[in-house]
């Protein structure tokens, strides 16, 4: 029985994400769309399962949802920040480059961090080292780098990591 | 009491895309210059297109919500856009303004 879930559906969060993608996209919740939008869910990933190299397998659901509420709470927060690095004087800036070291593996997992170190506090993420162990990141103002890397680490790479380990 | 909230949050949306644009107009370098437009302009967008969704919601009696995926593709993409440009000024080498710290490794 699982084995047949698992031929029918090789990729459920794939599925599920496809799904809601087309409900909103047409903006309805009337059963046509909801049937139609199944059938599309069901066949786009069970036609081109061999094209997804991973399988996504979300383990702690309830961090992830905490995780995505802080990261919202903290792209607040950086937007202000940024905004007023703006406007104050430039002059008093002090831009950097740093290295992170990643304890995270998954290509998801650190496509992921890297996309919430660029939304949030003051930092983009320029570069991912060949043997993906360290990401290269640039902040615009930057006093205290030690302590910025373990914000990070603290903050965004451990929910992560828990969320997302290889299978 | 409706309009005055949805007229808040535009304009507090019109007001961060304008700083993320002065961003790109004021700041020395081109490393800096990327932070404008990907996190300023983020509350902006999001902000406005709260607004959207609060009036449609409320003023056609149907719940819309296609205004979320616009900010989900937006926090996909704008991320990796910056990561790319960024990128590629590493690798032809752009000028960095003096004051830029660097790791011990250098660029």
């Amino acid at each position: 029985m699982k084995t047949l879930l698992n031929k029918l559906f090789p990729h459920p969060v794939l599925t599920l994400v496809l799904w809601s993608i087309w409900l909103l996209l047409n903006n309805t919740t009337g059963a046509g769309h909801v049937v139609l939008g199944f059938i599309l869910a069901f066949l786009i990933p069970f036609l081109t399962s061999g094209f997804w190299p991973e399988k996504v397998r979300i383990k702690a659901p309830l961090t992830l949802l905490k995780f995505i509420g802080v990261v919202l709470w903290d792209i607040l927060v950086a937007n202000i920040a940024v905004a007023k690095l703006i406007l104050g004087k430039n002059k008093d800036l002090k831009p950097g480059f740093f290295y992170l070291d990643l304890d995270i593996q998954t290509p998801l997992g650190i496509s992921l961090l890297a996309n919430t170190i660029s939304l949030t506090p003051g930092t983009v993420s320029c570069d991912l080292t060949e043997d993906r162990t360290r990401l290269l990141v640039h902040a615009l103002h930057i006093e205290d780098i030690p302590g910025t890397v373990k914000q990070i680490k603290e903050r965004y790479e451990a929910p992560l990591k828990e969320v997302f380990t290889a299978c | 009491m409706f309009e005055w909230i949805l007229s808040a949050l535009i304009l507090i949306g019109a007001f961060f895309i304008l700083v993320g644009s002065l961003g790109l107009y004021k700041l020395p370098d081109f490393f800096m210059r990327l932070h404008g437009p990907t996190k300023a302009t983020t509350l902006g967008v999001g902000a406005i297109l709260t607004a959207s969704a609060l009036y449609f919601s409320f003023e056609t009696n149907h719940i819309s919500l296609h205004e979320i995926l616009i900010t989900v593709f937006l926090f996909i993409t704008a991320p990796i856009s910056a990561h790319l440009m960024a990128k590629a000024a590493i690798h032809i080498k752009l000028k960095q303004v003096e004051r830029t710290q660097k790791p011990p490794a250098s660029i």
